[in-house]
C-alpha cells in the first residue's frame, strides 16, 4: 500500500473514533445546561445531584474528545502536507479561531465544573456551565466550517496553485456551513440525549435510582422528542444543499447513474459501479425531484453529467446515506411513541429496553453520515481545488504511516474498551454523591 | 506585509510562551510524579492540584499550532511532515496523558498503568519539545522536492547533541517551573519534599543554563550580536536567580512567578537569535524557511490578528479568575480539591 492510502486510513480511523466524542459532549453540555438552570431556579436538590452525575461522564468524554482532536490537528501536517500548503492560506484560520475563540473556554470551564461545585457561588457554576455549553458549540462550529469549506469552498481564488483568500466570511459561511452546522449540531443532541436516556431506562428497568432516573428521564426525552422530529427538516435541507452544490455527490447517495426528470428517491438496492447500475433498485417515483424541487416532474443530474475520474465512491455513500436516514426516522418513532405514552412511559418495559438497546445507534448514525459526507466528496480532498491523492506528504515513507496507523489502532481499541468500562463504572454507581476530583 | 509577518512571529512566541509557563507546571509535575509523591494521599494532592487546569492549559499549543498553520502553512507543512516520527511520539505521549487523569481515577486495579501514562505522557514531551527547538534554531537540512522545501534528514538527524542539549534544558526548565508549583499547592512533606526539588534543580538549571550559552554562541552564527537577545537573558538570569531567594524566603507565588519570568526570558533570546527564521537550513541557508517566504496571504494574517485581538485578552482575562477561584493549598477533604 502506498503512504497515501496508509494516511487516508489514518486518518479515517482518527476522525471516526474523534467523532464519537463531540457529539456526546453537545448532547450532554445540553442537558447539563438544562439541569442546572432547573436547580438555580427551584433550588431542588435533585437536579444538582443529575448534573453531577453528568458531568463526570462528561468528563470522561470530553478527555477522549481532547486526547483523539490534537491526532487530527497534528495529522494536516504530519500526513497531509501538500494540502496544508495549497489551502493552509484559509484552512489554518478556523482551527486556530476553534482554540482562541471556543476550546479554552470549555476547557477551563469544564475544569470549574468537574473541581469547583463547592468553590464558586451557584450563579457562577450555572455560568461555568453555560460556558462549556456555548463554547462546545462554538468549537463545532469553527469545526463543521473548516469542513465546510471542503466541500463547498468559497471567498477564495486560486494563484500559483495555492488558494488565496479573498474574503474570510465567505469562506466561512460558505454554501453548506449553516446546513452542515445545525445537522450535525442537531445530531449530536440526539447522542447525548440518547445516552441520557438509556442509562435512565436502564435504571427504571433494574428498579435503582428509581426518583432520579424518572426526572432525568422526563427532561432528557423532551430534547431527544423535539431534536429527533426537527432533524427530518434539517437533515432534508441539508440534504438540498448537496444536491445543488455538489450534484454527484447526491447523484452517489441515491445512485442516479443517468440524468432524470422526476427521479425517484431510493429505499434499497446494490449499487454496481463497474455496470453502472443498481441491483434489486426499491424506489418511490419522482420523490427525489419532489424533495430537492418542489416539482415532481425536475430534472436531477445523475452521474452521467460527470468525467468519469471526478466520480465519488457511489456504494459506499449510497448505503451509510441510506443508513442513517433509517436511523434518523426510528428516533422519530421513538419520539412520537414517547409522546403518546406521556407520564406512562417510565413504566412502559418495551419501551423502555427501546431507549437502552436504541443507545449505539445515533453513534451509528452519526458516523454513518459523516461517512456518506467525506467519502462522497472524493475523490477530492477540497472539492474542485485539490483531490486527496495530491494532499499527502511527499517525505513520510509508507512504512512509516503504517507503523503509526497500527499504533493508533491500538491504542484506539484500548481506550475504546477502557472508556467504556468506566463509563458503566460510573452508571453503575449511580447519582449519588458528589464531585470529588481526581 | 512584513510588519502582520513579524506581529505573527511574535504571537506565535507569545502562544508557546504561555503554554510552556501554564502546561509548563504541569508538564513538570508529571515528571516529578514519582519523586515528589509518597503515598496516594500526596499523589491525589498533586493532581488536584492541577486537576482543573492542565486540559485548559493545553490548548495553549494546539492554538500555537493552530497559529502556526495559519499564519506559516509552509512552515507548518515541512516542520510536521519532516519530523514524522519524532511528532507521533510527542502525540502518543500527549494522548496517553490526556486520559491518565479520568482513567486513574476510576480505575483501581490499573491504576499503576494510568500513573505511567501520566509520567511518561510528561516526560517525553517536556524532553522533545526542546528537541525540537533545538533542531529549527539550529538548523536541519532541507531540500526541494516539487518546488517545495521539504526536510532532507531522518529521525536520526534530530537527535544531534545541540538539539538534545536544548532537550535537557528545557526538561530541566519545566521540572523546576513544576516543583515551584507544586511547593505553592501543598503542605507539609510534600510542601518540603517540592521545595528541595526547585532548589537543587536550580543549580542544574544554571550548569545547563551556561552550556547552552557556550554552545550558542559557537554553534548559532551571529547569536552574541543580538541586541535583544541580551536583555532577554537579563530576564531569564533575573528570573532564574529570584527563584531561590523567593525559595528560601517561603514565599511561594513568588517563587513561582519568578520562574516564569525565566521561561518568558528564554523565549526571548530565541525570539531574537532565531528572527526571521522559522526553520534554518544547514545545508544551504538561501533554503531556510522564515515568515517572509513561509507566510500567508496579507488577508489571511488581518484576519487571524483581528481574531488573537478580540479573543485572546478575553482568554488571559477568564483564565486568570479562574486561578483565583482555585488558588490556595489544596485540601482534599473539601470536594476533592
Amino acid at each position: 500500500m502506498d503512504a497515501t492510502l496508509l494516511s487516508r486510513i489514518q486518518f479515517g480511523v482518527a476522525a471516526g473514533f474523534h467523532f464519537l466524542f463531540p457529539p456526546t459532549t453537545l448532547g450532554l453540555s445540553l442537558n447539563i445546561l438544562i439541569l442546572e438552570t432547573l436547580y438555580l431556579k427551584r433550588g431542588d436538590e435533585i437536579y444538582r445531584k443529575l448534573s453531577d452525575f453528568l458531568i463526570k461522564i462528561l468528563a470522561l468524554v470530553f478527555v477522549l474528545g481532547t486526547a483523539t482532536g490534537i491526532t487530527l490537528e497534528f495529522s494536516f501536517g504530519t500526513n497531509w502536507a501538500n494540502y496544508s500548503r495549497v489551502v493552509g492560506d484559509i484552512f489554518g484560520a478556523p482551527l486556530a479561531a476553534e482554540g482562541v475563540f471556543a476550546f479554552f473556554l470549555e476547557s477551563m470551564f469544564l475544569g470549574v465544573l468537574v473541581f469547583g461545585r463547592k468553590r464558586v457561588s451557584k450563579k457562577l457554576f450555572w455560568w461555568s456551565s453555560f460556558f462549556v455549553f456555548f463554547g462546545s458549540h462554538l468549537s463545532g462550529l469553527w469545526i463543521i466550517i473548516a469542513n465546510s469549506w471542503m466541500q463547498t469552498p468559497a471567498g477564495y481564488k486560486m494563484e500559483g496553485g495555492v488558494a488565496k483568500l479573498t474574503n474570510f466570511f465567505q469562506a466561512a459561511v460558505n454554501h453548506s456551513t449553516v446546513e452542515r452546522y445545525l445537522h450535525t449540531i442537531a445530531g449530536g443532541w440526539i447522542t447525548g440525549s440518547m445516552l441520557i436516556l438509556a442509562i435512565a431506562s436502564y435504571y427504571l428497568l433494574k428498579k435503582i435510582h428509581l426518583e432520579e432516573a424518572k426526572v432525568l428521564l422526563q427532561k432528557a426525552f423532551t430534547v431527544f422528542a423535539i431534536v429527533a422530529v426537527l432533524q427530518l427538516f434539517l437533515g432534508h435541507f441539508h440534504s438540498v444543499e448537496v444536491a445543488k452544490y455538489q450534484p454527484e455527490k447526491m447523484a452517489a447517495f441515491e445512485a442516479l447513474w443517468q440524468t432524470q426528470e422526476g427521479a425517484p428517491l431510493a429505499l434499497f438496492g446494490i449499487p454496481d459501479t463497474s455496470q453502472q447500475k443498481t441491483h434489486l433498485y426499491i424506489g418511490i417515483p419522482k420523490l427525489l425531484s419532489w424533495l430537492i424541487y418542489f416539482d415532481p416532474n425536475a430534472k436531477v443530474k445523475g452521474l452521467n453529467e460527470f468525467p468519469r475520474d471526478e466520480w465519488p465512491y457511489v456504494t459506499g455513500p449510497f448505503i451509510s446515506y441510506h443508513l442513517m436516514i433509517i436511523f434518523g426516522l426510528w428516533f422519530i418513532v421513538l419520539a412520537l411513541w414517547g409522546w403518546f405514552l406521556g407520564r406512562r412511559k417510565t413504566e412502559n418495559k418495551l419501551f423502555l429496553k427501546l431507549l437502552l438497546w436504541s443507545v449505539p445507534l445515533p453513534y451509528l448514525a452519526n458516523t454513518f453520515g459523516w461517512m456518506a459526507a467525506e467519502i462522497g466528496r472524493q475523490p477530492w480532498a477540497v472539492y474542485k481545488i485539490i483531490k486527496t491523492k495530491d494532499a499527502a506528504s511527499v517525505v513520510v515513507p509508507a512504512g512509516q504511516v503504517a507503523f503509526t496507523l497500527l499504533v493508533f489502532v491500538v491504542i484506539y481499541t484500548l481506550f475504546f474498551f477502557v472508556g467504556l468500562h468506566f463509563l458503566k463504572k460510573i452508571v453503575q454507581k449511580g447519582p449519588a454523591g458528589e464531585l470529588t476530583g481526581y | 506585509m512584513e510588519t502582520l509577518q513579524v506581529i505573527w512571529y511574535i504571537l506565535i512566541g507569545v502562544l508557546l510562551l504561555g503554554y510552556s509557563i501554564l502546561d509548563g507546571f504541569d508538564l513538570g509535575i508529571g515528571v516529578l510524579f514519582p519523586f515528589l509523591a509518597k503515598d496516594e494521599t500526596e499523589k491525589r494532592v498533586l493532581l488536584n492540584a492541577i486537576g482543573p487546569f492542565w486540559d485548559g492549559n493545553e490548548v495553549w499549543i494546539l492554538t500555537g499550532g493552530g497559529a502556526l498553520f495559519a499564519a506559516f502553512p509552509k512552515t507548518y507543512a515541512t516542520v510536521f511532515s519532516g519530523f514524522y516520527l519524532a511528532l507521533m511520539l510527542v502525540l502518543f505521549a500527549l494522548i496517553f496523558r490526556a486520559v491518565s487523569f479520568e482513567f486513574r481515577a476510576h480505575s483501581e486495579s490499573g491504576r499503576a498503568f494510568w500513573e505511567w501514562s501520566f509520567i511518561i505522557g510528561s516526560f517525553l514531551p517536556a524532553l522533545l519539545y526542546g528537541v525540537a527547538l533545538g533542531n529549527v534554531v539550529y538548523g536541519v537540512p532541507l531540500k526541494v522536492i516539487n518546488g517545495n522545501i521539504e526536510y532532507a534528514g531522518n529521525f536520526f538527524t534530530l537527535l544531534r547533541p545541540y538539539p538534545l542539549l536544548i532537550g535537557i534544558f528545557g526538561l530541566v526548565m519545566f521540572t523546576m517551573h513544576g516543583a515551584t508549583y507544586a511547593a505553592l499547592k501543598s503542605e507539609g512533606d510534600l510542601y518540603h519534599r517540592s521545595r528541595k526539588i526547585v532548589l537543587s534543580t536550580w543549580w542544574a538549571f544554571l550548569v545547563l543554563g551556561l552550556l547552552t550559552f557556550i554552545a550558542t554562541a559557537f554553534l548559532i552564527p551571529g547569536s552574541l550580536t543580538r541586541f535583544l537577545a541580551w536583555i532577554a537573558a537579563i530576564v531569564a538570569w533575573l528570573g532564574w536567580y529570584l527563584v531561590r531567594s523567593y525559595t528560601i524566603k517561603g514565599m511561594d507565588a513568588a517563587a513561582f512567578y519568578a520562574s516564569s519570568l525565566a521561561i518568558t526570558g528564554l523565549w526571548g533570546i530565541i525570539g531574537a537569535i532565531h528572527f526571521p527564521n522559522l526553520v534554518r537550513a544547514i545545508n544551504d541557508p538561501t533554503l531556510s524557511l522564515t515568515i517572509y517566504n513561509s507566510s500567508s496571504s496579507k488577508l489571511t494574517l488581518s484576519v487571524m490578528l483581528i481574531i488573537a485581538l478580540i479573543g485572546m485578552p478575553l482568554v488571559i482575562l477568564y483564565t486568570a479568575y479562574i486561578y483565583k477561584w482555585f488558588k490556595g493549598k489544596v485540601r482534599l477533604e473539601e470536594g476533592g480539591y
